[in-house]
């Protein structure tokens, strides 16, 4: 019986043969990421529950510092130095203030056809190196770390074939907003996404990002892709091979099948309060915003900045609006230093701020007041998501996001007048 | 017997507990923020051994393990919903907090009702009526019968 790549992946890391939808396997993990999220508490549990703690190995570990970074409080400085201090106690590989940690994980560690545990749910970002990344609570870290194990119940696969190309000024954060509008906030619930298709083949691997990473807006366990020329070089550029390159099988079930036509796709807002909201921007128009924001794991990347460059070059950010600018990673940071881009956004009145969260998490940088608006690239527009319960949070793309930090408004690219084009 | 607090479909674990909170050192000093955007009285009328009773994919959204752990510090004896998502359910298992399926419960009982639980039977009643749940599968009905993944976990090592 053929099988789909989440299958695979799973096989390969259960060491069975075989592994099919519904059955649950003990995995042997490649990697375990952890942030400041919950850390803190994983610590907690190391220390006061175990009866005997230890690491199986600390070679997989990776602890990121990306949320609240550098700390904001009393508090936060504590759980933070309580992870800095078990991370060199242990010898555990630790990044403080270098990026969002998906960012990070992408950049560095990453590869084809690996099982990683997250302590975050848009670990599924991974699929778009071939990589089965799933989120995790501290409960299932902890374990994992002490045993090097866990156990997985083989999802269910949707597979979506992209067929067709981006019409100029439509990304791949509106082809992920528009998915997830089609199936619903639990579309996928306790399933993988697989996206395949001559449409794929078109995308960068930043949109592939923008696309896997999202998936859990469905309610998905995972995202993936097939691993193509674009991801290999990728990884080359940065020294790194697959572990394995997995496709499903001609014969392998899936639990449905959609064809996705990137040209049909339009410009997208989610609307609050819930990810699947999603309505074609121009039905937003004319919404007030007091915040934009353009950075995140999701759309923090040198190409989306390079997007909001371009419109922003010879433009101002309107009064009145607060434009953040936060690169998802240093790398992206002195990227887009050396290009000039955040010249040209500092030059417009944009804040430009240390790659981190943000405003994406509402806990630190950025957030917003009562019943204020934002317009972001950010993962999740939930009530309070962003700060203040009453305020108002619409997802768009970074066109969108900088069109209307522009206007002062929601509007997209194509309605801006002047500027240096 | 518990008292029922009832909430609506798609409740997202930024709502159980918001990120702000979420750095604070114990789960004991975010407890008092549970719920606060949609009842922010709810951790002063919560009683040990009440009810939480929600729609679909309850606890949608991030994979805060704060969001089950806070409602557990809290004395809340279950949640009952239509549905849960993935990661909330795995985490609620892992902490022993039990997360019951029960399809009817939701459209049936109001905020405030009681309703008491038989985890032995697999059944909940409230206002006379017993409703059926639907089983944890195996894995998960184990790691809950030894309190949690870590007491699971510290079995394994003897």
């Amino acid at each position: 019986m053929g099988m789909t790549i989440a299958e695979k992946i799973i096989a390969a890391a259960a060491g069975v043969p075989e592994a099919h939808a519904g059955e649950i396997h003990t995995v042997e993990l490649d990697r375990m990421m952890s942030n400041d999220g919950t850390t803190h508490l994983t610590i907690d549990m190391y220390n006061q529950k175990l009866k005997h703690p230890r690491i199986a190995d600390v070679s997989k570990l990776v602890w990121i510092v990306d949320h609240n970074v550098p700390a904001d409080s009393v508090k936060t400085a504590a759980s933070q130095k309580k992870m800095r201090d078990f991370a060199r106690e242990h010898g555990i590989a630790f990044w403080e203030g270098k990026g969002v940690c998906h960012q990070i994980m992408m950049e560095h560690y990453v590869r084809p056809g690996e099982l990683i545990f997250g302590a975050d749910s848009h670990t599924c970002a991974y699929g778009a190196l071939g990589a089965f990344g799933t989120g995790v609570g501290c409960t299932d870290y902890l374990y994992a770390m002490v045993t090097g194990k866990s156990w997985l119940m083989v999802p269910e696969t949707l597979r979506f074939h992209l067929t067709g190309r981006l019409r100029e000024g439509v990304y791949a954060r509106d082809v992920i907003l528009t998915i997830i509008g089609r199936i619903g906030a639990n579309g996928a619930n306790y399933k993988a996404m697989e996206f395949v298709g001559e449409g794929l083949k078109s995308l960068t691997l930043g949109d592939r990002i923008a696309i896997c990473n999202l998936c859990v807006e469905a309610g998905a366990k995972t995202a993936l892709m097939e691993v193509d020329s674009v991801a290999l070089e990728y990884l080359k550029a940065r020294g790194r091979e697959p572990k394995a390159l997995y496709a499903s099988d001609p014969d392998a079930v899936f639990a449905a099948e959609y064809t996705v036509d990137l040209g049909e796709i339009e410009p997208i807002v989610a609307k609050p309060h819930f990810v699947d909201n999603v309505v074609p921007a121009r039905e937003a128009y004319g919404v007030k915003i007091d915040e934009a924001f353009l950075g995140s794991c999701n759309n923090g990347r040198l190409e989306d900045l390079r997007v909001g460059a371009a419109l922003l070059k010879g433009r101002k950010v309107a009064p009145h609006v607060r434009f953040l600018v936060v690169p998802a990673s240093q790398e992206v940071y002195r990227d887009a230093m050396e290009e000039g881009l955040l010249d040209v956004f500092m030059e417009a009145g944009a804040i430009v701020m240390n790659a981190n969260c943000s405003v994406c998490w509402g806990s630190c940088q950025g957030v917003i007041g009562d019943g204020e608006v934002l317009i972001s690239t950010g993962t999740r527009n939930f009530k309070g998501r962003a700060g203040s319960p009453s305020g108002q949070v619409y997802l768009a793309s970074a066109a969108t996001v900088t069109a209307s930090a522009i206007a002062g408004e929601i509007t997209t690219a194509d309605r801006l007048s002047g500027g240096a084009l | 017997m518990g008292k029922i607090f009832r909430f609506h479909n798609d409740v997202d674990t930024d709502q159980i507990i918001a990120s702000q909170y979420l750095l604070f050192p114990t789960i004991e000093e975010m407890k008092s923020h549970t719920f606060e955007s949609l009842d922010p009285a709810f951790p002063e009328k919560v009683r040990p051994g009440d009810f939480v009773v929600a729609g679909e994919n309850f606890g949608c959204g991030s994979s805060r393990e704060q969001a089950p752990s806070v409602l557990k510090a809290l004395g809340v004896e279950a949640v009952v919903a239509k549905s849960f998502a993935r990661i909330f359910y795995r985490n609620a298992i892992n902490i022993g907090l039990p997360v019951i399926v029960c399809r009817e419960l939701y459209d049936e009982v109001e905020d405030g009702q009681e309703m008491t639980l038989d985890m032995q039977a697999g059944t909940v009643t409230a206002g006379g009526k017993a409703y059926a749940c639907t089983r944890l599968p195996e894995k998960m009905q184990e790691i809950l019968n030894q309190g949690g993944l870590i007491a699971s976990l510290n079995r394994e090592g003897e």
